[in-house]
Formats: structure tokens, sequence, C-alpha cells
């Protein structure tokens, strides 16, 4: 059935692709098989891959940069997701040197696996309402979440940031009415930037990098629930120089710089 | 010439049969690595599990929808991309793309644009939420949407190509003898198509149930409205492997079951 739809150029095309693709992972893996077992020198190339929560996405684009600059020879292959979910890809053997975990559970079943030892906190991070630009539903406060007739989003309480919205909604009292429970962080926050629900539980951080598309209205005891996030270089990481380097860089003085100007709190 | 006839002639070369092979363990290994790591000692209580049942009626609800709908959608669009075949090459190309784009498309995207064509802020939702008070997103309607437009194209092109090879002889003969535009499609076309109209809509099915990008990001995900079988196998990757498992192995024997009840027949071209 595909052949009477599909164009032939398509297929060769496709064809094509594939064989360049399959060319560059032969490439690449020469390329690795090279500098392995040796110590990373600034003559050497190296690429590490880091694992880390969605809610720091746009710290850890500028903090891969900063190092990009101070390695010139290293290259910061950044991924993120659900923390879950990126804790469930490294237990199944994802190639992986650092992992940063939006909390401690994830973190902790990547311990347990063997895959991390002395996982260390480097930041922290505090949860705030988020509202379309203009609140057009004229959110005020959490109680506004129990209200059926707004549309709601939450993070999923499988997610840190929907298990730290329950624990905040349970503290004060709220029993919300959400309309989707989302898969991470960025997903929520998106769905509020496009104007699809009048009011969502993000972490502050988020609030802060998405820009003039959303408004922030601070929750009074907001910060009696805190996140915190861990961070390590993982046990089989394929440069395990380079990645304690970087664990080092944002859990140090310079890595501080950069978060604290993204909101995230000291640990 | 002795050593050409000695081969027999429905044999493959042996390059081919290693890559033949090679392919189908590409497709394979996967679903046999589920199958052997799923937790079958515990299969019992997690497929009873109250969001397992939510997720499964859900699913089965809205794909059975989505479905209806591409049926009565997608039967004309595919008797008009049969009749296009006469019209001029650029019509006929671009309806032919537009029908092919879903197909294409990843389907997140698809979710993207159907939730900037029909969200409060979109082309035709903002009008529907101002003159009708209606919101799509985050319901039900949107997940059953979402799966129409990622199935359609499994429709309409198994029924296009059952139109295609049908005899056109009967029509005319339908015609002449005094039948109406409408009788002839509904009295000849249609029962002529039936068998690809019946495995199109299989297909349709097995893929609307399988929908995940597009309804997670049009339709949102909260249980028993919106979290469909393959959402609640995503999030529950994220803290609980076993009952993900759990509802992957679910959705894979509802599709291996409705495929294997496809006889061959029904699928032009695929017949071994």
């Amino acid at each position: 059935m595909m052949n009477t739809w599909m164009p032939r150029r398509i297929a060769t095309t496709l064809a094509v692709l594939l064989a360049a693709a399959l060319g560059g992972c032969a490439s690449n893996a020469g390329g690795s098989g090279a500098t392995s077992g040796t110590v990373t020198s600034e003559a050497d190339p190296a690429t590490i891959t880091v694992f880390a929560a969605a809610s720091l996405t746009e710290a850890f684009d500028e903090l891969a940069a900063q190092f990009e600059v101070e390695h010139p020879s290293v290259e910061v292959v950044l991924d993120f997701g659900g923390s879950g979910t990126l804790a469930q890809q490294i237990a199944e053997g994802a190639p992986v040197d650092v992992f940063a975990s939006a909390a401690e559970p994830p973190m902790q079943s990547v311990v347990d696996a063997g895959l991390a030892v002395d996982p260390a906190v480097f930041a922290t991070n505090t949860l705030e309402l988020v509202v379309p630009a203009g609140n057009p539903a004229a959110v005020t406060g959490l109680d506004d979440l129990a209200n059926s007739s707004l549309r709601v989003a939450l993070c999923d309480v499988s997610v840190p940031c929907g298990a730290a919205s329950e624990q905040l909604l349970r503290q004060q009292g709220v029993t919300a009415a959400p309309d989707t429970l989302e898969s991470d962080v960025k997903a929520v926050l998106t769905k509020v930037s496009l104007g699809e629900v009048d009011a969502a539980l993000v972490y502050r951080t988020d609030v802060r990098s998405a820009g003039g598309s959303v408004e922030g209205i601070e929750v009074p005891d907001a910060a009696s629930v805190v996140s915190r996030y861990p961070i390590a270089a993982l046990t089989d990481a394929a440069e395990p120089a380079t990645a304690a380097a970087f664990v080092a860089f944002v859990a140090g003085a310079e890595g501080r710089t950069v978060l604290d100007r993204f909101g995230f709190g000291a640990p | 010439m002795a050593r050409t006839t000695a081969h027999a002639p429905g044999r493959l070369a042996w390059p081919v049969a290693v890559l033949a092979i090679a392919g189908l363990a590409v497709l394979v290994l996967p679903i046999i690595a589920l199958i052997v790591r799923a937790p079958w000692a515990d299969l019992p209580e997690l497929l009873v599990r109250e969001s397992v049942i939510a997720a499964l009626v859900l699913s089965f609800g809205t794909a059975i929808m989505a479905t209806a709908v591409c049926l009565v959608l997608g039967v004309p669009l595919a008797a008009l991309l049969a009749r296009a075949t006469g019209w001029p090459t650029l019509p006929r190309r671009l309806l032919r793309a537009a029908v092919t784009v879903p197909l294409v498309l990843p389907p997140v995207v698809g979710g993207i644009a159907l939730l900037l064509l029909l969200g409060r802020r979109g082309l035709v939702g903002s009008a529907l939420e101002q003159w009708f008070g209606l919101t799509i997103p985050f319901t039900t309607g949107a997940v059953v949407i979402a799966q129409v437009f990622v199935s359609l194209p499994f429709l309409v092109f198994a029924v296009e190509g059952a139109l295609r090879s049908a005899d056109r002889r009967t029509e005319l003969a339908a015609a002449t003898l005094g039948a109406s535009r409408w009788q002839v499609f509904r009295h000849v076309t249609l029962p002529l198509v039936a068998p690809g109209v019946a495995a199109g809509a299989v297909l349709c099915f097995t893929r609307a149930l399988g929908e995940f990008g597009a309804t997670i990001t049009f339709a949102g995900s909260l249980p028993g409205v919106t979290r469909t079988l393959p959402i609640a196998s995503y999030l529950a990757m994220q803290t609980d492997p076993a009952e993900a498992v759990a509802l992957a192995l679910l959705l894979l024997a509802v599709s291996i079951g409705v495929l294997l009840g496809l006889r061959d027949r029904w699928l032009p071209g695929v017949r071994g």
C-alpha cells in the first residue's frame, strides 16, 4: 500500500539520509575509541552528555556555553526532560556523563542502581503561580486553582514539580481542579504562554525565563516547599575527568553566578 | 545455462535474505524485549488498577469515535482523491500532499497546529469561545480530534487503493441503467470497496489507539478525561516502570489482536 502513494524520490532520499547517518555513527565510534582511556587534554576533543531536568533548560544552556568557552576542546551535549524519565533512561543504559535532577528521588534511583555516587545539591527552587500575560482570568492566589470554571494546568504528581505542587496545595488546604496534568514543567508553561490555561503552578525560575508571555504571582508560604536539585557525574561516564570538571563548574562560584541570574536559590 | 536453471525461482540472493532478517529483527526484537521483561506475576494486579481501567476505557471509546468520524469523512475524501487522477498536476499533487502530511508530520507538531487552530486563542477556537462559550482543548472531544487528524490518512489511502483497483465497468453499467450518482456510490461503489474500507478502518483504529504526541499537546492529560493508554504509560514510566510496561503490553495485545483479525485479502498489495 505504501508504494502507491510514497513517491520513489522520497524513498531514495530516506535511503541516502540513512546511509549518511550510519556513516556518521561509524566515524563517531572511531573517534571515541581513539580517545577513551586517555585523560582529556586541550588537543583531544571530548564530548560529554548531560541529562538535566526540564526546569534547568535555560540555565544549563548558559552554563554549557560558558564551560565550552573555558574548555575549547570540550563539547557539551544537553538533553532535557522530566527527571524521572531521564533517570529511567540512565538506568536503561543511556550513555550519559552527568545527571542533574529537579528532585532527590530520581537521583536516588540512579544512585541505588550503582550508576552514581555522592550527588551534591547545587540549587534550590520554589513554586510560583503563573498566568498568561495580562492575567485574563484575574487570578489572585492559590485558591483560584480550586475554581473549576478556570482552566488550570499542573505538573503530574509523578514528576518533581507535580510532587512539589501537591505538597504546597495540601499545606495550604487547596483542592485544585486541574484540567490537565502535564508530563513536565515546560509543558505546563507552554500551555500558559499560549493562553490555553488561566493559571498554573510552575517553578519561579520558569516564570523568569519565560519572558513577557506570562506573569508570575508570588504565593505566600511558597518557600515552605523547597525543591532541591542534585547533580552527579555518572560512574560509567565515557569522559570521567570532563564530567567531574563540569559538575565542579556547575556547583562552583561561576555556576552559582549563572544559577543566581536564572533565579535558582543556593543549597 | 544449467547453473542458472538450478536456482529455485522464488529463492532470495543471500545478501537480500540476510538484510531482510536484520530488518525483521529491528522490528521484532523490541517487542520481544517488552514481552520478556513484562512483570507477568504482577500483571493481574496492575491491569485492574483504577488508573489503568480508566485509561483503557477512554482509549477504546475515543478510538472508536475517531474511527467513526474517519469513516464518514475519509471515504468521500478517498473518492475525491481517486477521482483526482484526471486533474491538472499541481492541484492533484497538492491534494495528495495535504492528505499525506499528517502521516509524515511528527504528531507533536500536529498537536501544536491543532492548538493554534482550535485553542482558545486559535484561528477558529477564539471565535468558538466568544460565540458559543465552547473551549475544545483539555476535553475528550479534543482527544478524538487529535486521533482523527493522525489516523484519517490511513483510512483514506486504504480506501483510495481499493477504489483504484475496483472495476469501474460496474459503476458505468449502473449509471447506464439510470442510477443517480448517489445511488451508484451507495449501492455499487461502496460494496465494491468494502474490504478496503474495513482494512482502512482497522488501521485507523489502531493508529488512533496508539496516538500520543498530538493528544498530549492538544488535549492534555487528565485521568478519565484525556489521559489515554499511551499517555498513562509514558507518565507511569517516570515513577512506576512496571505499570508502564503493563500498559504498553495491553496496547500491544490490542493492536496485534486487531491486526491478526484483519484478513490478508483486505489489504491490497499486502497479500503474501
